[in-house]
């Protein structure tokens, strides 16, 4: 397992920033925190992707020079995932921060708890 | 290739586009684009269903002219068309029952926005039972979990908008678990259409490579899903979600969009994965003792509420830990019955919650159970379709419940090990199950001479009586004429191999 683990310390890195955002999401209260916590999650995701994409020694998909080899050029489709993945990302990153807005400019504060006490408050 | 097959591409686009459409019109001609396509693509299932049946064999439908490890696929098999069938009726008729309610929930100008939504919602669960390649059923993962994000908070209320929040949370989080897996299993496979994935995940066993990270994928995959689906202990969103938003979308939330995850896990286990691989990981036992919990324990808190509707969501907790159950059976008779259950459940599930509306409507708007006393002699046709609706859910004879408990008995029996705790706990939230839904119906049976209520017949409110008895006889039609759609699943099931 160690020679492996070090050979891949970037899928290593990818997965512990995976655990850090998913607890953030998860354990924050406070609503802006998680949101970090959900984009670190996602970003960890794409490094992974991008790390087990990447080949050395081979270049982007672009032919250039004449070189059509597939030797020469690593797999576009990590690089396609992960593009399709931001875009996912930014958008439910959206939703999330105009729902917090929402919530804040209805009950002044960021804390998802002390909003659920308001609400049991309110009683409706 | 058949004109017919195009049929599965056709439903999943016109649903897209029709949403896109419905942006630029007036709230009314919205609500005709939403019926129509809703139709459209129910008579489309159908034509599909019955054409699957008379060939007998499942069909791939290319996108794009690319062969398989590169292009983006298709695939309908029985289960499939079936499945997309049975969605859309339930959607058209959630749609129609609620309809009455949406001008006092929703303001009016966000109308139009409502019926976007409802159509993103359907053509991403079309999506999710066509597809036949891992990262689209993930990408339309998340366009389910925002539309229906969109559907709970499209009522502005503080509680719909915490809601949303907690259910946007737990959502992500089961989506990033998702992906981390599917991710896992493209760098183990190479592949991203479920059909190659399948192949490569055959040698890897057989060759003994690379265990531990295909069981951690698989994994990943099924938990992201179990939370998706709220899967007991993952529902702390549920009720607040389904008790405070729209009729209309409790309604589909609760019978349709767990139901799509649901289903895509069911295309994981047999397509992905392989229903035998999948049944050799402890994985199923981890379900099957979350799917008795949730039985249990969804159960009980339905009983402490006091609240109709919390009650019905948290009844539904229930019912998902019956088919997570049925999962973690390991048994193609398991698997069936779960199946069946999804039937069963949404059919049922959403006539309820309509039904529920009716009740409170006529007691003032309160959802105490206090102040529903009598509620069913107010609206008789309301009270109806609740008492139908809980017998159903408690399994009575001729209501489609009593089959899925039926079918879940028989399965657990032929299960080694596992049939004494599945009996035993079936027993029990039977029992569980009797007792909250009762409870309510004797309470709405009560007999309550206070005047300040207003009672409804069926001539004010014909149209939703009509969706009522709609759901009564879908209901009774699955109870009774059981053994056809039992046929069709295993069908279903044996074409997903």
């Amino acid at each position: 397992m160690g020679p492996n683990l070090l050979a891949n310390y970037g899928e290593a890195v990818a997965a512990i920033l995976f655990c850090i955002g998913f607890t953030n999401l998860l354990l924050q209260t406070n609503l802006i925190k998680k949101i970090i916590g959900l984009n670190v999650m996602d970003s960890a995701i794409y490094l992974f992707l991008a790390e087990k994409g990447y080949i050395a020694g081979r270049v982007a998909p672009i032919v250039v020079n004449g070189v059509t080899s597939t030797e020469a050029y690593i797999n576009p489709i990590p690089s396609g995932l992960v593009l399709t993945g931001i875009v996912v990302s930014v958008s439910v990153t959206a939703l999330m921060l105009s729902l917090t807005i929402r919530l804040y400019t209805r009950y002044h504060t960021l804390d998802l708890d002390e909003i659920s006490a308001q609400l049991k408050k309110e009683g409706k | 290739m058949n004109f017919i097959c195009n049929f599965p591409f056709f439903s999943i686009l016109l649903s897209l586009f029709s949403g896109t459409v419905c942006s630029v019109l007036p709230a009314k001609a919205a609500k005709v684009v939403n019926r129509v396509v809703i139709i459209t693509v129910g008579v489309m299932s159908t034509i599909l269903l019955l054409y699957l049946l008379s060939t007998g064999e499942a069909f791939v439908y290319w996108m794009g002219h690319f062969p398989a490890p590169w292009g983006n696929e298709i695939r309908a098999g029985v289960l499939e068309a079936g499945m997309a069938l049975f969605f859309c009726i339930i959607m058209y008729l959630s749609m129609a029952g609620g309809a009455h309610k949406l001008y006092g929930e929703v303001v009016e100008s966000k109308h139009s926005l409502y019926y976007i939504l409802v159509n993103l919602l359907l053509s991403s669960l079309l999506a999710l039972v066509y597809t036949n390649d891992m990262f689209t059923a993930y990408v339309f993962v998340e366009i389910n979990t925002i539309s229906a994000c969109g559907l709970i908070m499209i009522r502005q209320v503080g509680r719909t908008i915490e809601a949303a929040v907690r259910y946007m949370i737990m959502s992500l989080l089961g989506s990033g678990l998702l992906l981390f897996g599917l991710c896992i299993m493209y760098d183990l496979t190479g592949h991203l259409l479920m059909s190659n994935i399948k192949e490569s995940v055959g040698q890897l066993v057989t060759s003994g490579e690379y265990q531990i990270p295909l069981i951690v994928s698989i994994a990943l995959m099924c938990i992201g899903l179990c939370i998706k689906s709220a899967l007991f202990p993952f529902h702390a969103w549920l009720p607040d979600a389904y008790g405070y938003s729209t009729v209309s979308s409790a309604a589909i939330l609760s019978s349709l969009v767990s139901k799509g995850y649901i289903f895509l896990l069911i295309k994981i286990i047999y397509r992905v994965i392989g229903f035998d691989i999948f049944n050799s990981t402890r994985i199923i036992d981890v379900l099957f003792v979350f799917g008795l919990m949730g039985m249990i324990f969804g159960s009980i808190s339905a009983i402490r509420e006091n609240d109709i509707r919390r009650m019905i969501a948290f009844s539904s907790v229930a019912q998902i830990g019956y088919i997570y159950m049925g999962f973690g059976m390991g048994t193609q008779a398991g698997m069936v019955a779960s199946v069946f259950h999804i039937l069963s459940h949404a059919a049922t599930k959403s006539l309820l919650f309509i039904a529920a509306i009716g009740l409170t409507d006529v007691s003032g708007g309160s959802r105490k159970f206090i102040d529903l006393t009598g509620a069913a002699y107010r609206n008789k046709w309301a009270g109806a379709a609740f008492t139908a609706g809980s017998l159903s859910m408690v399994g009575v004879p001729l209501f489609s419940g009593f089959i899925s408990k039926l079918l879940f008995s028989q399965a657990a029996v032929q299960v080694e090990g596992k049939m004494l705790a599945s009996l035993i706990v079936l027993g029990i939230s039977t029992v569980l199950n009797a007792i909250y839904f009762m409870k309510t119906v004797i309470r709405i049976y009560t007999p309550f001479s206070e005047t300040g209520y207003s009672g409804i017949t069926f001539k004010d409110m014909k149209g939703y009586c009509i969706v009522l008895v709609c759901f009564i006889v879908l209901n009774v039609i699955l109870g009774v004429s059981s053994q056809p759609i039992v046929d069709m699943i295993e069908q279903g099931l044996a074409m997903f191999a």
